[in-house]
C-alpha cells in the first residue's frame, strides 16, 4: 500500500467523513484532509495540494471541481476523473455509493484504485448504519404512538394495559393494518371526540 | 434494469431546482406525462455532474441538462464519451448577469452611453478592469455554473466584446447556483451568470443588480434540453415520442397567461423549487426587479418555454454552442465535431412526435455583436473575435 499520497476528503457530512478517514488511515494513509466548508473550495484544495479528492454526491460543490479539468491559469495541476471509459462497473459502484472521485496529477489509476474500493465500501457501510439509525427510531416513535392509544383506551373504557395492548393487536389483525397504524387512528378518534 | 422500467413505460427523470424546469415539472404534475400512458418520476439532483453521470449510467432514463453538457457529453469532451441526443428543448433563455452593487456603481460611473446597452457595459467593465489592474486590485471575480455551461459562454461572449479577455483579465469560476448568492454577498465573487430564480433572490436581498437579461445579449440563446442517451431513445422510440408530446402540451400550458399562477405555485412546492410563487411568476412574466430600489424591466424573451417554436431543439444553437467551445479552448475545431455536436438537437424527433411547424423558428441567434452566426462557417465566426483561445493553425 502507497501511503504517501495526500488525500482530501470533501464532505459536510462530519461522521460519514470520519468513518472514511478512520477506513483510510487503517489502510496506512497518514496524509488525510477533511473539509467540511464548501466556501472557496478550489483555493482550499489548492492550498493543501492534494493527489486525490474524494466528494461525496449530495454536495453541489462537485461541480466546482470539474472546473480543474479545464486548461486554465488558474488551474495548477492536471486532474483526471477517477474514473473512465473502460470503467463501466467502477462509475456504477461509485455513484450507487454515492461518491465520486478525482485525482490530481496524472498519477496512474491503479496505483489508487484500493482508495476508491476503500471508500466504496466505507460509504455504503455509512448509508448502512444510516438506515439502521432511521429504523430504530421509526420504532421507538411507533412505541411511543401505541403507549398513548393505550392510555386513551385503558382510560375511555376502564381496561388493563394488557387489554387495551390485545384490543389493538386484535383489530390490527382483523383489518390487516400494523399495530401503529390502528393505535394512530385510536389517537386521532379521541382527538375529534375531545 | 433500466430498460426494463421504459419498456414497462416508467422513467426516473432527474432535474435541478430551476424555473426552465418548469415543462418537465408541469408535465408530472398537471398529469400531461400520465395522460400519455407514462409513469414519470421526477428526481431532484444537486450538480450537473452528477446529472451527467446518472443519465450515462442509466440511472435515470431522461435528463434536464444544460445544452452544452449534452453536447459535450457526445463529443466526449472532458469526460466520459456517451452520446446524448436532445428531442425536445425545455427553455430558451432565461439567464441573466448580477452584479454586486459596488461593481455596478463602478461599471456605471465608467459608463459611455446606456446601461442596458451590453456593449456599453462590457466597454465600462474593460475600463473597470483596466484600473483595477493600474492600482493592483486582485482581478474580479465572476461565478457560473459549469465549465460546459450556457452561463460560461453568456459571460464570456459579453465581456470579450467589450475587450475583457474573461481568462486573463478576470476570473471565472464555477459556483453551483444555489450558492451563487451567498458567494456575492460575502464577496467570494463580484457578479454571476445564473438562471432564474437566482438572479432575482439576490436584488431581492438587496445584495445584486441585474445588469443584463441574457435575452439582451443573445436574443434567442438554446439553454436546458430534455436529453436521452442516444442508445436508449433508438430503442424505445415510442415512449420517447410520447414524452416529446406531453412536454409540448405542458409547455403550451405553462404559456397560457391565465394558467400562470398555478403553474407558478406547483413550482413553488418545497420538493419542486422550493421559492416563493411570486417570484417564479416574475421569471415567467419576463418582469423582473433588477435593482434593490424597486426598478423593474422588462422583456417578453426573457425565458421562453414553449413560445416561438422554442421546445423545438434547433441544431444551429448547438453549432453555436460548439463554436463557444471551439472559442475557449474546450475543443478542436473540426467540420465532423460540428456535425455531431448539431446532431444532439433533433428537430426531427421532436417533429416525428408534435408535427411540423407551420412557420420557420430556426436559424436565428441575433446577437448584440459581430456578425450573423452561420452553422456552415464556424472558423469565419471565430475569426471575427480579437480575443480567444483558438490555436493558430
Amino acid at each position: 500500500m502507497d501511503s504517501s499520497f495526500k488525500i482530501v476528503i470533501a464532505d459536510e457530512n462530519p461522521i460519514r467523513a470520519a468513518i472514511l478517514e478512520d477506513g483510510l488511515r487503517e489502510a496506512g494513509h497518514v496524509q488525510v484532509v477533511r473539509i467540511d466548508e464548501m466556501a472557496d473550495l478550489l483555493a482550499r484544495i489548492y492550498a493543501i495540494d492534494p493527489d486525490v479528492i474524494l466528494i461525496d454526491l449530495e454536495n453541489p460543490s462537485r461541480d466546482v471541481l470539474e472546473q480543474m479539468f479545464q486548461v486554465s491559469r488558474a488551474v495548477k495541476r492536471p486532474v483526471a476523473m477517477f474514473v473512465d471509459q473502460s470503467d463501466a462497473a467502477s462509475i456504477e459502484a461509485a455513484v450507487d455509493a454515492g461518491v465520486s472521485a478525482y485525482i490530481v496529477g496524472g498519477l496512474r489509476k491503479e496505483r489508487v484504485q484500493n482508495i476508491l474500493d476503500l471508500c466504496i465500501s466505507r460509504f455504503n457501510a455509512f448509508h448502512r448504519l444510516q438506515d439502521e439509525l432511521d429504523r430504530t427510531r421509526s420504532a421507538l416513535e411507533e412505541r411511543k404512538v401505541i403507549d398513548r392509544a393505550k392510555g386513551i383506551l385503558m382510560k375511555a373504557k376502564n381496561l388493563p394495559e394488557e387489554t387495551a395492548y390485545a384490543m389493538l393487536r386484535k383489530t390490527a389483525m382483523n383489518e390487516n393494518k400494523r399495530i401503529a397504524e390502528v393505535a394512530q387512528s385510536v389517537i386521532t378518534a379521541a382527538e375529534l371526540f375531545k | 434494469m433500466s430498460d426494463t422500467r421504459i419498456s414497462d413505460n416508467r422513467l426516473r427523470i432527474g432535474f435541478i431546482p430551476l424555473c426552465d424546469a418548469t415543462a418537465l415539472i408541469v408535465a408530472v404534475d398537471k398529469g400531461f406525462s400520465a395522460a400519455e400512458g407514462l409513469d414519470v418520476d421526477l428526481i431532484r439532483e444537486v450538480s450537473w455532474s452528477n446529472m451527467r453521470d446518472k443519465l450515462n449510467i442509466g440511472v435515470f432514463d431522461a435528463a434536464h441538462l444544460i445544452a452544452p453538457v449534452a453536447i459535450a457529453s457526445s463529443l466526449g469532451l472532458g469526460h466520459v464519451k456517451v452520446p446524448i441526443v436532445a428531442p425536445f428543448a425545455l427553455g430558451v433563455n432565461g439567464n441573466a448577469i448580477t452584479v454586486s452593487p459596488a461593481l455596478y456603481a463602478a461599471i456605471a460611473a465608467s459608463a459611455e452611453g446606456n446601461l442596458t446597452d451590453p456593449l456599453v457595459t462590457a466597454r465600462a467593465l474593460a475600463r473597470v478592469v483596466a484600473t483595477r489592474k493600474t492600482r493592483g486590485h486582485n482581478p474580479l471575480t465572476f461565478g457560473m455554473t459549469f465549465p460546459f455551461s450556457t452561463h460560461n459562454y453568456h459571460l464570456r461572449f459579453w465581456m470579450a466584446a467589450g475587450g475583457v479577455d474573461p481568462d486573463e483579465d478576470v476570473r471565472l469560476v464555477v459556483l453551483p447556483p444555489p450558492y451563487m448568492v451567498e458567494s456575492l454577498a460575502n464577496k467570494h465573487v463580484d457578479a454571476f451568470c445564473v438562471g432564474a430564480p437566482w438572479n432575482s433572490v439576490a436584488v431581492d436581498l438587496g445584495i445584486g443588480f441585474i445588469l443584463h437579461f441574457v435575452s439582451e445579449i443573445l436574443p434567442r440563446a438554446a439553454e436546458k434540453v430534455l436529453a436521452f442517451q442516444s442508445r436508449k431513445a433508438g430503442e424505445h422510440p415510442d415512449v420517447l415520442a410520447r414524452l416529446v408530446r406531453a412536454h409540448a402540451r405542458a409547455a403550451d400550458f405553462v404559456e397560457e397567461v391565465g394558467n400562470r399562477d398555478e403553474v407558478a405555485a406547483i413550482l413553488a412546492a418545497p420538493n419542486r423549487l422550493g421559492v416563493a410563487a411570486e417570484v417564479i411568476r416574475r421569471t415567467l412574466d419576463g418582469r423582473l426587479k433588477v435593482s434593490p430600489d424597486g426598478a423593474m424591466r422588462t422583456d417578453a424573451n426573457y425565458l421562453l418555454v414553449g413560445r416561438e417554436g422554442a421546445g423545438r431543439p434547433d441544431p444551429t444553437q448547438a453549432a453555436w454552442l460548439y463554436a463557444q467551445m471551439v472559442r475557449w479552448g474546450q475543443a478542436p475545431l473540426s467540420d465532423d465535431l460540428c456535425r455531431a455536436a448539431m446532431g444532439v438537437f433533433r428537430p426531427d424527433l421532436y417533429d416525428a412526435a408534435v408535427g411540423a411547424p407551420s412557420a420557420a423558428t430556426t436559424g436565428r441567434i441575433g446577437a448584440f455583436a459581430g456578425p450573423p452566426f452561420d452553422p456552415g462557417n464556424i472558423a469565419g465566426h471565430l475569426a471575427s473575435w480579437r480575443i480567444g483561445r483558438v490555436p493558430v493553425s
